[in-house]
């Protein structure tokens, strides 16, 4: 297993250790009427290195998601280009695509009863060998099964394996939603507000997941967040969106700063460390009023 | 998780149940048949001597001509109609999605009157005719509904109905309009199809229709691990690979096509298509791959023994096939919109 992930991860990195690289980045929605033709996304530029932790945060509206969308090739590009493991996506299929980035949407609403293990196994759909004949009825190889039951494992969802997925709460949705693309064995996970909507407990379970998921798969990871007390405590390095544009990216002290937050999101923020990691804390300041 | 084992085991029984229904259903109607003459009408079916043997009784001509193919014609319809409302409830992830509240089926019925209005395939020689009539009206009334319906890519239960219903009412306004400028003996024949009939066309028409439906049937099942994907929402079929907008054309496609030949063989009978699917999703789960054949089994099954209670409450009178179904399928929509509100959003 380890060893498989090994070299698997050398197989696809480009020569210069970086899992994602953004160059020139542009994009915007085909048929937005009133905005014009401004771009949603704007000549963005940056390397994610692989293994790291990048936590992409900025105001409402600032193409966070429509980043995150691009990079696993759900959005066409505009201009420029992005390549996974060296090789631009604009050269993948989605299939192909599906095989190296997996995604966690922010919110996932399912209309009919599909049980926990169903839906972690359809993340091996990518990696499905097709059989017409069998028209997929026993597809499920012992590969299949194990990576499923390791997904559920890791994020602790093999006591609901057979619950329904609309009977869940939120947090443990969430999990097995994680599980879901898990299974799918990417090199590169992207999570859009994973902790949104989570109370505080979930949050932590969420958060601790994540490092750890990096720490066991060498996975590459790219989450979007509202909350930059998130970005900060558990990412690696923080890219700032302000108007599709690249505002700032680096570590957490480098980004959480007041200087920065004020020119990003136009308003007064205390910063202070925090007691146990020493990375930046934020919290509102006292009210004027 | 679906297993070759468990697969086979719900198929097979279904497959056990289904012929019994069907050999009990051949023995009502006008006159009732026993389980003898039923056996040999089978008998002589299978060694093929029907046409020249003089010892044919009535009961058992009975049986080869007008019911055994009136019963097999009903079982493709219910089976055809289930295996519709499975795919497109997947496709526009909605449980409540059915041919007919989607006016999908009255799409059909206006391409197969504009056909009989102008004389084109008035008989049924001319079967494919009138079905391809059929497909593109459903095709059409589908892509209007997926036009109105959708709000940034996603499809909202409330406007998926109500631009069904919406659509429904001009569609059949429009029949109306057909019938009422047509003869009177013509349009007679019109209403008498569009509520619903099984009055099979005769063995070489049936024959064609249910190639059509089988061969649709394999095609939509051999599709049904991406309807599963699907069911994740459109996003996540992407993400995991799924070229989704070619996939949905495909699916739309075929359901039009299958709702198209359904139509314009047996008018429009109603709710097959949502009751049966919800209740088999019940009973085994959602997984398409064994949801959709097993739907299909059922629904043959329902709608042969509606048909049957159409043939027998008045008898000798019928009453239109669609009656019962929407009668029972009906209430059931109700109750599933009113009780079980919290499941379906």
């Amino acid at each position: 297993m380890t060893i498989d992930t090994v070299e698997s991860t050398r197989f696809w990195l480009s020569p210069d250790g970086s899992a994602i690289e953004v160059d020139g980045l542009s994009f915007r929605y085909q048929r937005m009427h009133g905005r014009g033709r401004q771009w949603t996304l704007d000549h963005l530029t940056f390397l994610v290195g692989a293994g790291e932790i990048l936590g992409i945060v900025g105001p409402n509206g600032s193409g966070k998601s429509s980043l995150l969308k691009v990079l696993s090739g759900l959005l066409p590009i505009g201009e420029g280009d992005v390549r996974l493991g060296g090789l631009s996506i604009q050269k993948r299929t989605q299939a192909d695509i599906a095989r190296v980035v997996a995604v966690v949407p922010q919110e996932y609403q399912q209309v009919f009863p599909f049980t926990v293990a169903e839906t972690v196994l359809m993340g091996r759909f990518p990696h499905r060998t097709a059989r017409w004949w069998s028209m997929g009825i026993g597809d499920e190889t012992a590969g299949d099964l194990a990576s499923a039951h390791q997904a559920m494992v890791v994020t602790d969802v093999l006591s609901l394996a057979d619950r329904l997925v609309s009977d869940l709460s939120g947090g443990e949705r969430q999990r097995v939603m994680i599980a879901r693309a898990l299974a799918q064995e990417p090199k590169i996970l992207l999570l859009d507000e994973p902790t949104a909507f989570l109370d505080i407990n979930h949050q932590i379970e969420i958060c601790s997941l994540i490092t750890r998921l990096r720490a066991e798969r060498r996975l590459t990871v790219v989450l979007v967040s509202h909350d930059l007390n998130v970005a900060s405590q558990y990412c690696d390095r923080v890219l700032m969106l302000k108007e599709g544009g690249l505002c700032r990216i680096g570590s957490p002290d480098e980004t959480i700063r007041p200087d920065v937050l004020r020119m990003v999101y136009g308003c007064d923020v205390v910063v202070d460390a925090h007691p146990q990691t020493g990375r930046p804390r934020v919290t509102m300041p006292m009210s004027m009023v | 998780m679906l297993t070759v084992h468990r697969w086979v085991a719900v198929i097979g029984g279904l497959m056990l149940a289904c012929i019994g229904v069907l050999v009990l259903c051949l023995q009502f109607g006008a006159t009732s048949v026993g389980l003898g003459s039923v056996a040999s009408a089978i008998m002589h079916m299978v060694r093929g001597d029907l046409a020249d043997s003089p010892s044919l009784e009535t009961s058992e001509i009975i049986m080869v001509q007008i019911r055994f193919p009136r019963v097999l014609m009903g079982f493709l319809v219910g089976a055809g109609l289930a295996s519709v409302g499975v795919t497109l409830q997947a496709l526009l992830r909605n449980p409540l999605a059915d041919p007919y509240v989607l006016g999908v089926s009255s799409g059909s019925a206006l391409g197969v009157s504009l056909a009989i209005l102008f004389g084109i395939g008035s008989t049924f020689m001319l079967l494919p005719v009138l079905q391809f009539f059929g497909f593109a009206g459903g095709l059409l009334a589908l892509l209007l509904i997926y036009r109105f319906a959708q709000s940034k890519g996603r499809l909202p239960i409330h406007s998926l109905l109500l631009a069904g219903v919406i659509l429904n009412a001009i569609l059949t306004a429009l029949i109306m309009f057909i019938t009422s400028i047509m003869e009177p003996n013509r349009s007679a024949g019109l209403m008498a199809w569009l509520m619903g009939s099984l009055t099979a066309p005769g063995y070489p028409a049936l024959g064609v229709f249910s190639i059509y439906v089988v061969v649709v049937l394999l095609v939509l099942m051999h599709k049904a691990q991406l309807l599963n994907v699907l069911t994740l929402g459109e996003e996540t079929a992407r993400s995991l690979g799924v070229e989704t907008e070619r996939v949905k054309k495909h699916l739309f496609a075929l359901t039009a096509l299958l709702t198209g030949a359904i139509v314009s063989v047996s008018g429009m009978i109603g709710f097959v298509g949502m009751v049966v699917p919800h209740a088999v999703r019940l009973l085994i789960g959602s997984d398409h791959r064994l949801l959709l054949p097993a739907s299909a089994l059922v629904g043959g099954m329902f709608l042969v023994l509606a048909d049957t209670v159409a043939r027998t409450v008045l008898a000798p009178a019928e009453i239109p096939v669609g009656i019962v179904t929407a009668l029972a399928g009906g209430p059931f929509f109700l109750y599933l919109l009113l009780w079980r509100k919290d499941r379906m959003f």
